[in-house]
């Protein structure tokens, strides 16, 4: 594989909801930031890739006006991923492995309080015949997940809440968390319901965030960062899209991606010293760090999606995160996972090494 | 790196109006023709990447979700593209990139538009502050592109309708097509409803259902299979802004690019010499002469002469679009991957009735949204670098 480093990341503060920008104004500074850290200009990029989706905008084309604030003139090399920008991440990697080009640029811009309901529109992920006419609410496939983690004894409400309380206090120093504060468990354990077994903070808040990771290689890596991210692996791997026919007590697929991660990497989940997890409900860490086989790393030390998930950029502030803890020289190995649909049906596995 | 990567099967589904099917049923028909087609199994595919214009077309949220089973795609990694109309050129360079980069042996590549089962004018018409609700649709935009074309080559108008009879008669060559007009003439074109002027209903692309896959593979990964593969010569994607004083849209500068460096890699410096069979993205007709300049294969004002002189017709010099293209069928997440498929198919040899005879090198073309978007690829019957 050719020596690829993530550079630089940049991220806006997750709101819970940012009314007063539009996409590109949210997206703008933080590309000029992501930029900024290595001292390069737009015209060095060689190779843009972004991650939106149209159903948070509640319009077609969406992705369209983030583009035309980015700037697109001359012509550039660009793809996009109706998905989280972390497999827009995955694709800037790919084409990197091309060797057409040596700096790629990937931006993630999610802003899921634009939806009036995501009750609404969240059933719309669905089997379109089946599933989503049954509209279940956005998180009760969760629910039924968390609950038959419970049954089989692999997590309980109390460490549920452990999680969250170590997430939100971890958040605390994170100046992008949309949430963050020192709780106790039984001040957690006390809140109500919203879809039994999960309260209201194992469900993490949605919000309005923009992303952007720079990617390097080789040398050109060495040259724009002090201390370059390498990704060493990274895979990713879907399941089956009925819940009523998977294992929901296991995550196969981010269990095979971590495999074949770790085989590209040469080192593995247990050998890393931070883990970022796309945890969109407090139960999945648990599950996560099973899966994955994540021993003693710190787990999501930025708080995580528990602390702020501004849709499709949630997955691709995890590889950030990780990231910047390597560049800073906090880390020396960390693994950053990234989800998307219910019950962790697609998973992404992405290992980070510093030199 | 792989240097040479091969086109090993093609599947498509009838294009039409299919309510009888599920989105997954269509997909998967295209799907299991592909597979057919490679002679390969589920177990030796390791990468899906999915093509599908916006998700608002036909209202189901990221599909690879719901198609991971009918995709055959369990287990593996999927990636769901979306760059408009030309998306389905995207996946497919996307796919080959991923057996390029040594991260994939054997991709497929999926794509569909299911548009029976949705509302597209509804789903573009995008509530923009500041901006007016026209819901002019997109053909309310190409028009004034078409009227400035005509201004500067000085076009006659009988082009496009002679554009539009020479895609439906090639149509009815092509059983996947979902407009059949083997009686078309000139004089129906022209008296057809005027919609957005100069288009003509005639003049217009259908909406459609419709779904097609492709499988990629490299050279030492390929199937042995009676049926030759295409070999990829070159490929290339660009994007340009889509809205700014002094673009051009009638001549892209994207398409241009894009153009110029598939040529490269294919080693390619006359197009129009070495370029056998053209399936271009034409949703309306004036676009032929539009793409044949724009993409290098006429000197700029000098499309519309190939097509008055019948050189792209079927049995011309050139044909474009020999499947009938899009004005014969448009399910727009599928467009821009089955005028890749449709290249590949004429310089395997496959391509049954519209087959055109010594098609040795193939542009396949797609681009999308405000023709800011653009993919092409060069396709040929032998290897690179090998005796054309």
């Amino acid at each position: 594989m050719r020596d690829v480093a993530v550079v630089s990341f940049a991220q806006s503060p997750c709101l819970r909801a940012n009314r007063q920008d539009d996409m590109a104004e949210t997206l703008l500074p933080v590309i000029q930031e992501g930029l900024s850290n290595t001292g390069i200009d737009r015209d060095r990029v060689d190779f843009f890739a972004s991650g939106s989706h149209d159903f948070f905008e509640g319009r077609t084309f969406s992705y369209i006006e983030s583009l035309d604030a980015v700037g697109a003139w001359p012509p550039v090399s660009e793809s996009h991923v109706e998905m989280d920008a972390a497999w827009a991440f995955a694709e800037a990697w790919t084409w990197m492995q091309l060797g057409e080009g040596d700096i790629s640029l990937v931006y993630g811009i999610g802003r899921g309080s634009l939806a009036a309901d995501l009750d609404q529109v969240m059933p719309s992920q669905l089997d379109p015949y089946f599933l989503t006419p049954l509209r279940p609410h956005r998180d009760a496939l969760a629910g039924l997940q968390a609950a038959a983690l419970l049954d089989a004894g692999l997590v309980t409400e109390r460490a549920m809440a452990e999680t969250v309380q170590r997430c939100l206090a971890d958040a605390t120093t994170n100046t992008a968390a949309a949430k963050a504060g020192h709780y106790s468990v039984e001040e957690l354990m006390a809140a109500p319901y919203v879809a039994t077994p999960l309260r209201t903070h194992d469900v993490g808040p949605i919000g309005d965030a923009a992303a952007v990771i720079v990617l390097a290689a080789g040398d050109t890596a060495r040259q724009l960062a002090d201390r370059p991210a390498w990704v060493r692996g990274l895979d990713h791997r879907i399941e089956t899209h009925y819940p009523g026919v998977r294992n929901l007590t296991d995550s196969v697929s981010a269990r095979s991606a971590a495999r074949r991660a770790a085989e590209l990497a040469g080192f593995a989940a247990m050998d890393v010293d931070i883990a970022e997890l796309h945890t969109e409900y407090s139960y999945q860490e648990a599950l996560l760090a099973t899966a994955l086989n994540v021993k003693d790393a710190h787990i999501n030390p930025s708080g995580g999606p528990l602390a702020g998930r501004p849709v499709t950029a949630t997955g691709l502030v995890r590889i950030g995160e990780v990231a910047q803890r390597i560049l800073d020289g906090r880390a020396d190995r960390g693994l950053a996972h990234a989800t998307n649909g219910p019950a962790l049906q697609h998973n992404l596995v992405c290992l980070l090494e510093g030199e | 790196m792989t240097s040479n990567l091969a086109v090993v099967g093609i599947g498509q589904s009838k294009q039409a109006k299919r309510r009888e099917v599920t989105i997954g049923a269509l997909v998967r028909e295209a799907v299991t023709a592909a597979m057919a087609d490679a002679e390969l199994e589920f177990a030796d595919i390791d990468a899906v990447v999915l093509s599908k214009t916006p998700d608002l077309f036909d209202g189901v949220m990221n599909p690879e979700l719901y198609l991971a089973d009918a995709m055959g795609a369990v287990g593996l990694p999927v990636t769901r593209v979306f760059t408009g109309g030309s998306v389905g050129g995207h996946a497919a360079i996307y796919g080959a990139h991923l057996v390029a980069a040594g991260l994939a042996k054997r991709v497929l590549v999926v794509a569909y538009s299911k548009e029976s089962e949705g509302n597209f004018t509804w789903a573009l018409s995008r509530p923009l502050p500041f901006s007016a609700q026209l819901g002019a649709g997109a053909g309310g935009h190409f028009a004034p592109v078409i009227r400035e074309y005509i201004r500067r080559s000085d076009a006659p108008e009988h082009i496009g309708w002679k554009v539009a009879v020479n895609h439906r008669l090639n149509g009815i060559r092509n059983p996947y097509a979902h407009v059949q007009r083997p009686d078309i003439t000139v004089e129906e074109v022209r008296s057809s409803p005027m919609l957005w002027d100069p288009i003509r209903y005639l003049e217009s692309c259908p909406s459609s259902d419709g779904a097609c896959a492709i499988v990629v593979t490299s050279d030492e990964d390929r199937p042995q299979t009676a049926r030759p593969p295409a070999w990829i010569h070159g490929m290339a994607w660009r994007t340009e802004t889509g809205h700014f004083a002094g673009r051009d849209e009638v001549n892209p500068q994207a398409g241009r690019d894009c153009a110029a460096e598939v040529y490269r890699h294919a080693g390619i410096t006359e197009p129009a010499r070495d370029i056998r069979v053209a399936e271009l993205y034409i949703p309306y007709s004036w676009y032929e002469p539009i793409w044949l300049e724009n993409t290098g294969l006429a000197a700029i004002g000098e499309g519309w002469r190939m097509v008055d002189d019948d050189r792209t017709a079927f049995g011309g010099e050139l044909p474009v679009n020999p499947s009938g293209g899009v004005l014969c069928g448009n399910p727009t997440g599928a467009t821009g991957l089955l005028r890749f498929a449709e290249a590949a198919l004429q310089v395997r040899g496959q391509a049954g009735e519209h087959q055109v005879d010594g098609a040795r090198r193939a542009l396949g073309h797609a681009m999308g949204g405000a023709s800011q978007f653009h993919a092409m690829w060069v396709v040929g019957a032998a290897k690179p670098g090998e005796t054309q």
